[in-house]
């Protein structure tokens, strides 16, 4: 049972990264526009948290300094693609290569560092019940912000007036400009948005969950949350309960050779991505459905003619 | 408050000035970053941008680095204009080079006929693994982009596994490495003493035949068609699923002959560290080329520089590796950014006639 | 201009690159008036109402709103102030609720406590039923419509914009949508009609102001006009309109059996069931309400989506299996609905153009290889022919104003000497003088021989050039008929889908 409830926290802190990501860019999808730069931005969000955090000695500027990183970052994509009207997949890809970049450069010094694990959040007397204490009630913070951002962003999709009109804007942005929104605006706000939340998942890899700096650390993840969101069908719910699969294939692939099977560490590591693959096959396969889910405009551009 | 307005017609002059623009700015843009980081921008600048063309020797390795980057920069290109995104051509040029360098890993035998039996193998390699997302693609509506940059992750990790296990050199102290290539297993070299190889001329080859298909070839049409409106392609009477697999299987295919090439070329083993990212630079090749041959061919060599210039200032000037990385990146991005400049113009809202109300 | 008129344009101009689109505008409108603003295509009706909604800002003159100064920067500004505006193209969310999409398109103040109950008691009071939680994506064109007055409705407003409501509408609808305005009109809101269509206007106006190239050049009561009158009005010269030619029909050309489709667009229409057959000779017309089925039907006549094989013949073979190339190599041409993304590709040169449909039949293509020369004087050719203007055929396509590439697609196809033509609205966005043009080449190529399917959703055009006719409604086709047996009201009854109801009653009648 221990070791039960060991694995399953490993498969959460295994996974918080992909739910920031991945609910950062659903925002940005809903809104019509497509990111794909979301690696480029985790992985500047995880040097800027680490060095900051090493720096400073404080989490609280670290945690912040990435978010702010995640969103310069994607601020860059949005100049790009709303105000000058590139390509959103170049774009992005340019984001991707030029964050990986960047990261590298910056990290140069701190190759090797280490940060001080940051404290559990000890919630009296919950914490201390078996089974249910450790499994819920033993993380750090950014685990409980995660899950917050979750909800907080369905709700604020579903039940708020702006959730409303931004999901407008990435059915029809030609109808939302024509009753008189301005699709630019919401759509540069989402963008900031979702780079802030591609930072803060970059800060938890780096700060928490190794917590080192690694070049290319990231190694997909940023990926693996783009894919995340078409297997949630743009839904936030569904959206963590597949950031938290794909956190039980990392895990998974730890613990197997821990277990005793004779198999190469490669195979292993190839698990995560082999699983995306095969996840986005079973999502998309039928074509009527995939379309129903999908912002109608995502990825196209728009440019006000009149 | 300034305003676009779009063009008419795409000005031709400004779509050839803009890479030109773009490769300014970036230089611009890094001449700053080296300030930030404390070196002499003009000496960098130079390093990186200069010396490399005053050297014979370096020019050569120019070539090395440029033949890779072309040949998998013209087979993307035509997806890129099809709207078929390829982004995980490091992965073919990975399996390419496994597939290719096979026969020569296990076995030094010699004779003509290996190096084009080498290349032929790299080639099927390549297009095989570019053969899965096409598959998925057309069978299962699966996106392109996560299938092909999933696969790369995965072709390195078996290139590693490979030359940690069955292809790892018998006398080679269990270095995760394969054998050296024999003579017969190697490109021939085109300038004697440098390291520059005859894929180079293949990649130029390429580039003529990619020109005439564009230009002459219905498939060229077909793709530039698929690109700008799949709806009129389908009324022309073309069919969508070709054009995807076509699209993959050439630019699997070159890349995975590129793979063949570097590790029949300069590297002359395989080894786990074989694939260095020309899978994804040459994505920026492609678009610094504008997705035309003449551009890619200059697009290669600029892209290549940066490689080369690179590694020379890191030497003489101590700056980190990654700087290429970023000038590879803000190349991008500026060529992206100064786009706007072909298909729009840019208007000052406060030259609109006199007596505006707005 | 009176004191007590509810809105005044004086001098408003609005300038694109290259055209003005109006020219010194200057009308008012009275409260509680139904004001038509008409005019052709182009003539600038819909750059001057999206100015009064503000959706985009003059450049020169001014408007006043109850006598004082309006110049809004947004159309909320317009909302608050009481104007609404109902758009030619709606403006809403297919994935989203009719509540929802009423909200989207009221100012937040002005959304009340209850939405849902709102849009109940306001449908009911206007006879316009409508359920607030049903998707827009399956709603009928003529209940997406009405949406869009709701939305309008419940912020009460002064004066209420129309943008051409009833070419989406079966008559029976328009009936109601007309009665819904006048009940309007005698509560005091003044409506602003835009439309080219003459009998409407009379029907419905008390005042009309004229547009043509951008200017006001009359003012009227369409009541008291003609429609020769008027048309000379919006015209500006009188010309003879194409007649009906009758002559012999020749062999069946194109037959379709029971051709059935499923659609691959979540919202699209399924085709069902559909038979017809065009003979050598004949003009066949498929009317009907947009949105039923039309595009899916074209879709598969020309081949983009296969079916099964026998269910469509060309000249005696089963085709349904075979793409358009193969089509067009047995003689059959198309002109589909949308021009630029479809017809033609926006971003190529009209010669690059002349490639993707014409490449067979003009021997451009040999063993995969392109002969440019010939795409570029068979460009050549439709430009002269068909009086395309523009600067040259290395000009890309969405360079054309929208009736000269009308005109150059029309051209490609009817250059290449089909024997089944398959076209769908062939003049709309052409002026009147180009679409007698369009007309008469039609009518001509009929008597030479070929046959012609035209799919519009003008049923003046369809009553004016074609031979036998059918409607067609959610993607079930009528009985096909001679032009001009049946009523106009039989013709509405079967846009609005209830052609099984009347093959009742004729069945029914003699028992």
């Amino acid at each position: 049972m221990d070791l039960l409830v060991l694995v399953l926290q490993g498969v959460i802190i295994a996974a918080t990264p992909l739910v920031f990501a991945a609910i950062g860019e659903l925002v940005v999808e809903k809104s019509g526009v497509l990111n794909l730069g979301v690696e480029g931005m985790m992985i500047m969000g995880a040097i800027a948290g680490f060095s900051v955090t090493l720096e400073t000695g404080s989490y609280i500027l670290g945690i912040a300094s990435a978010a702010l990183v995640g969103a310069l970052s994607a601020s860059l994509f949005g100049l790009l693609t709303q105000i000058l009207l590139s390509n959103q997949v170049a774009t992005g890809l340019a984001l991707t290569i030029f964050g990986l970049g960047l990261a590298a450069l910056w990290g140069q010094g701190y190759s090797g560092e280490s940060t001080q694990a940051l404290g559990k959040v000890h919630i009296f007397l919950f914490s201390d019940i078996p089974i249910i204490g450790p499994l819920f009630f033993s993380y750090d913070p950014l685990i409980y912000l995660s899950v917050a951002l979750v909800i907080g962003v369905s709700w604020f999709l579903n039940k708020t007036r702006l959730g409303l009109i931004l999901r407008s804007i990435g059915e029809n942005h030609d109808s939302a400009h024509a009753i008189g929104y301005s699709v630019v605006a919401v759509r540069m706000a989402a963008i900031l948005f979702g780079g802030a939340c591609a930072g803060l998942g970059g800060a938890y890899l780096s700060i928490i969950q190794t917590p080192l700096w690694v070049e290319g650390m990231t190694a997909g993840r940023g990926w693996i949350a783009l894919a995340i969101v078409v297997f949630a069908a743009w839904r936030p719910g569904r959206a963590l309960v597949g950031a938290y699969l794909f956190g039980g294939v990392t895990v998974i692939q730890l613990h197997v050779q821990g277990l005793g099977f004779e198999i190469e560490a490669q195979y292993m590591s190839m698990l995560p991505y082999l699983v995306t693959i095969i996840v986005l096959v079973v999502i998309s396969h039928n074509k009527t459905r995939a379309a129903l889910h999908a912002p109608a405009c995502l990825g196209k551009p728009f440019f006000a003619s009149s | 408050m300034i305003r676009l307005e779009p063009r008419k017609e795409m000005s031709k002059n400004l779509l050839y000035l803009t890479p030109v623009i773009a490769v300014a700015l970036t230089i611009i843009f890094g001449g700053v970053m080296f300030l930030i980081l404390g070196k002499n921008p003009v000496r960098a600048i130079t390093i990186i941008f200069v010396t490399p063309l005053t050297d014979l020797f370096t020019i050569s390795e120019i070539i090395v680095k440029a033949t890779p980057l072309i040949l998998i920069g013209i087979g993307l290109s035509f997806g890129f204009r099809a709207g078929v995104w390829n982004i995980g051509a490091e992965g073919q040029f990975t399996i390419g080079a496994l597939v290719g360098g096979a026969l020569p890993a296990l076995y030094p035998v010699e004779g003509f006929w290996i190096l084009p039996v080498m290349c032929l193998a790299g080639i099927i390699g390549g297009m095989a693994w570019a053969a899965i997302p096409a598959f998925l693609r057309t069978k299962f509506n699966a996106n392109e982009i996560l299938v092909t940059l999933m696969l790369t992750y995965v072709a390195v990790l078996l290139l590693s596994v490979l030359v940690h296990g069955p292809l790892k050199d018998p006398a080679g102290l269990n270095f995760p490495e394969s054998r050296l290539f024999n003579e017969s297993a190697t490109l021939p070299i085109l300038i004697p003493g440098t390291r520059a190889h005859v894929g180079f001329l293949i990649a130029i080859l390429a580039l003529i035949v990619a020109w005439m298909l564009l230009t002459r070839h219905i498939f060229g049409y077909q793709v530039k068609v698929m690109g700008q409106s799949p709806k009129a392609a389908s009324f022309g009477g073309f069919i969508q699923n070709k054009v995807v697999w076509l699209c993959l299987m050439i630019s699997g295919g070159l890349a995975g002959l590129a793979g063949t090439f570097e590790a029949a070329g300069p590297v002359g083993q395989l080894v786990p560290a074989l694939p260095v990212g020309y899978g994804f630079t040459a994505i920026i090749v492609a678009f610094l080329g504008r997705l035309t041959p003449i551009g890619i061919l200059f697009a290669g060599f600029v892209m290549a520089l940066t490689y080369i210039g690179g590694e020379a200032a890191q030497i003489e000037m101590n700056l980190p590796s990654a700087v290429t990385g970023v000038f590879q990146g803000m190349f991008l991005f500026s060529l992206l950014g100064i786009d706007v400049l072909a298909g729009f113009r840019i208007c000052l809202a406060g030259r609109r006639p006199a007596g505006a109300t707005g | 201009m009176t004191d007590k008129s509810l809105l005044d344009l004086s001098g408003v101009t609005k300038r694109f690159p290259g055209v003005v689109a109006n020219d010194d505008v200057t009308f008012s409108i009275l409260p509680g008036e139904v004001h038509a603003l008409f005019g052709e295509n182009g003539a600038g009706k819909s750059t001057l109402v999206k100015i009064i909604y503000g959706v985009q800002r003059p450049d020169k003159g001014e408007m006043r709103f109850d006598g004082k100064p309006y110049a809004p920067a947004k159309p909320s500004e317009a909302r608050a102030m009481g104007i609404g505006m109902v758009f030619q193209h709606f403006s809403l969310f297919e994935a989203l609720t009719v509540a929802d999409n009423v909200a989207l398109g009221m100012n937040k103040e002005a959304i009340g406590s209850n939405l849902d109950e709102q849009i109940v008691e306001v449908s009911k009071a206007y006879g316009l039923t409508l359920d607030p939680a049903r998707y827009i994506g399956s709603l009928s064109v003529g209940e997406r419509q009405r949406v869009e007055i709701i939305r309008c409705l419940l912020q009460k407003p002064r004066l209420l914009i129309m943008d051409e409501p009833t070419s989406v509408l079966t008559p029976q609808e328009v009936e109601i949508l007309f009665q819904t305005l006048r009940q309007l009109s005698s509560e005091g809101c003044s409506i602003l009609y835009i439309s080219h269509k003459l009998e409407e206007i009379r029907e419905l106006c008390e005042k009309a102001t004229v547009l043509r190239g951008g200017k006001v050049v009359a003012t009227c009561d369409p009541r008291e006009e003609t429609a020769k009158s008027l048309a000379e009005m919006m015209i500006g010269t009188t010309f003879k309109f194409a007649e009906r030619q009758v002559h012999e029909l020749g062999k069946d050309r194109l037959v379709v059996n029971n051709l059935t489709s499923v659609s691959h667009d979540p919202f699209g229409v399924d085709i069902c069931d559909v038979s017809f057959r065009v003979r050598s000779g004949e003009i066949f017309g498929i009317g009907g309400v947009a949105g039923n089925g039309q595009v899916e039907l074209m879709e598969t006549l020309i081949g983009e989506i296969t079916t099964v094989a026998d269910s469509i013949c060309l000249d005696g073979e089963a085709i349904g299996t075979m793409g358009p190339t193969a089509r067009r190599e047995r003689g059959m041409c198309s002109v589909p609905e949308e021009r630029l993304g479809h017809g033609a590709v926006s971003d190529m040169s009209l010669w690059e153009n002349t490639i993707l449909s014409a490449r067979t039949r003009k021997s451009m293509e040999k063993r995969g290889f392109l002969d440019l020369q010939i795409a570029q004087d068979f460009a050549g050719q439709v430009v002269s022919k068909f009086n395309v203007k523009t600067a040259g055929i290395d000009n890309t396509a969405k360079s054309l104003s929208g009736g000269n590439l009308q005109k150059f697609i029309v051209g490609r196809e009817i250059l290449q000497a089909p024997t089944v033509l398959l076209i769908m609205q062939p003049t709309w966005g052409v002026d009147a003088a180009a679409a007698a043009d369009i007309h008469r080449t039609l009518q001509d190529m009929a008597a030479d021989g070929a046959a012609i399917l035209v799919i519009s959703q003008d049923l003046e055009e369809l009553m004016a050039i074609s031979t036998n006719f059918a409607v067609i409604a959610e993607g079930r086709l009528s009985e096909p008929k001679p032009t001009g047996s049946q009523t106009i009201e039989e013709i509405g009854l079967l846009m609005g889908g209830v052609y099984d109801r009347l093959g009742d009653a004729d069945e029914g009648a003699p028992a």
